[in-house]
């Protein structure tokens, strides 16, 4: 997957997680949670999404990676880079 | 604490939230088992091959939760929070200005965890039992205060809250702590019914067909036939209803509509078996009830049943209403799982408040697909098919009975100033 069709995957998983989100307008250097309703369980969220569909474990000293949209791809691009874009 | 024989002492029911398979407010239930109007139909369930027959409601949940409210929580939260905030609205108090700390939800459940339990293990199933997996939410959606919790969370109620696990005897089971919660002054409103989630669960069909008791019949709107001869198992169904409950004194100090007053309750347990009923408990159950309300059969006008459509259930049940209204002709007695199923932990909640508005219009609704009464089930009383016009209506008498043992009356007056 490119960084595009990363950063497309987790915002798909954003928008089943926040379905009441608007994510049109998400700037992707700003933290996750300065720009949306988004606490613990809804960070889980993305956590086990990930697990789920790429089989990524993400151990909790990574979490940090996963603060902003830019912070998440970066982070993501090594474990999906071989990975075939499923959208 | 308030004693008996005070004016605080008198709970009333001031407002109505509900979803029922046929209607989705007190009016239009009210308006479904008048006109005989069924809410059951074919229902896909996993894992079981053919449709089953299940009570379906279709109230709309986004009118008090946001998408993500519903994602997160669970079936029978999303049912309570709109139940609790529909009776808040029926019952016209300013919600703003109502101590949020001094409000209880009191909420009867059947069962509580089993849809998510469920959900879960199919979702591991996918992944070869990978247990990590697993949904950080199983435990807040699966723990036993969820549907009353998240009614809390939903309309930040700050006073207690908890589910009172009485099988098919919740929906009473909620009213009578919510009543009594008042008398201790431990709150000064209750929200109180029950509700269900169990249609979401295959476990539940699967077990009672397994126990040769779940309904089948080639058109869903017949399948659930209490005291009739071919009456063949229970119809599950989901639902809700959840009532505002005050001291007599708040209700008139607001000028609240008064829907009626809680005058009269019992719960007994049988000791005899884990699924059969005990006439004999039920009739002392339905006495106590009497006792507490200093009123004879003689005063009931309506009773509302608990029949189930089993086979042994019914025969049961019509064995202790013989018993203990054998010399009253002029009582009706009706049953609402013939429109709707079993709605398990809001049956005996949505099966009072169907009857409630008898106390205005003075008619008792009818017990649909009773074409041939099974002679053991034989009650001149019944009111059959046909809703039937009384005299007047003062005292409605609404038996909700369960699994284990657990059997639960309540009797409701309708509201005279005195």
């Amino acid at each position: 997957m490119t960084q595009d069709e990363i950063r497309k995957v987790v915002l798909d998983i954003l928008e089943n997680i926040t379905p009441d989100e608007d994510l049109s307008s998400l700037d992707d250097a700003v933290a996750f949670r300065d720009q949306m309703e988004l606490d613990s369980m809804d960070f889980l969220d993305i956590v086990m999404e990930l697990r789920k569909q790429y089989r990524i474990q993400i151990p909790e000293e990574d979490y940090e990676n996963l603060i902003s949209m830019a912070s998440t791809v970066a982070y993501l691009t090594p474990s999906l880079k071989d990975v075939e874009c499923p959208l | 604490m308030y004693l008996p024989g005070t004016d605080e002492h008198r709970i009333v029911i001031t407002g109505v939230g509900l979803t029922a398979p046929n209607g989705n407010s007190l009016s239009e239930f009210r308006v479904s088992v008048l006109a005989g109007e069924s809410g059951v139909v074919a229902y896909e369930t996993r894992y079981i091959k053919e449709p089953v027959l299940a009570g379906v409601c279709d109230c709309d949940v986004l009118k008090y939760q946001k998408r993500k409210d519903v994602r997160r929580g669970t079936r029978a939260g999303s049912i309570a929070v709109y139940c609790a905030n529909e009776a808040v609205a029926d019952s016209g108090m300013d919600w703003q200005s109502v101590s949020k700390d001094r409000v209880g939800v009191y909420l009867g459940i059947t069962e509580h965890g089993n849809v998510e339990t469920e959900n879960e293990i199919y979702e591991i199933k996918q992944f070869d039992y990978d247990t990590s997996v697993w949904s950080h939410h199983h435990n807040p959606r699966t723990v036993a205060n969820n549907p009353a919790g998240e009614v809390t969370l939903n309309m930040r109620v700050t006073g207690p809250h908890m589910t009172i696990g009485a099988a098919c005897a919740a929906g009473n089971a909620g009213f009578i702590q919510g009543m009594q919660m008042l008398r201790l002054n431990d709150v000064d409103l209750s929200l109180a019914g029950g509700v269900s989630e169990s249609i979401h669960t295959f476990g539940i069909f699967a077990a009672f067909a397994s126990q040769n008791a779940l309904a089948k019949h080639e058109d869903p709107t017949k399948a659930c036939r209490p005291f009739d001869t071919d009456r063949n198992g229970i119809v599950v169904a989901e639902g809700g209803a959840i009532c505002t409950l005050e001291r007599l004194p708040d209700a008139r100090a607001r000028g609240a509509r008064i829907h009626g007053e809680i005058v009269g309750y019992a719960m007994n347990s049988d000791a005899t078996d884990f699924v059969l009923p005990n006439s004999n408990r039920q009739a002392e159950c339905i006495r106590l009830a009497l006792g507490r309300a200093g009123i004879g059969p003689e005063d009931i006008d309506i009773i509302s049943t608990h029949a189930t459509a089993t086979e042994q259930g019914d025969i049961e049940e019509s064995i202790a209403l013989r018993d203990v209204f054998g010399d009253c002709p002029n009582v009706a007695v009706n049953n609402t799982k013939s429109f709707i199923g079993h709605a398990m932990g809001a049956a005996g909640a949505l099966e009072l408040l169907g009857n409630i508005p008898s106390f205005d219009d003075g008619i008792a609704h009818a017990t649909i697909n009773l074409d041939n009464v099974d002679p053991r089930c034989e009650m001149p009383q019944i009111v059959a098919n046909q809703p039937r016009q009384l005299k007047n209506v003062r005292y409605i008498l609404n038996n909700s009975f369960g699994m284990l043992g657990i059997n639960s009356v309540l009797i409701v007056k309708k509201y005279e100033e005195s």
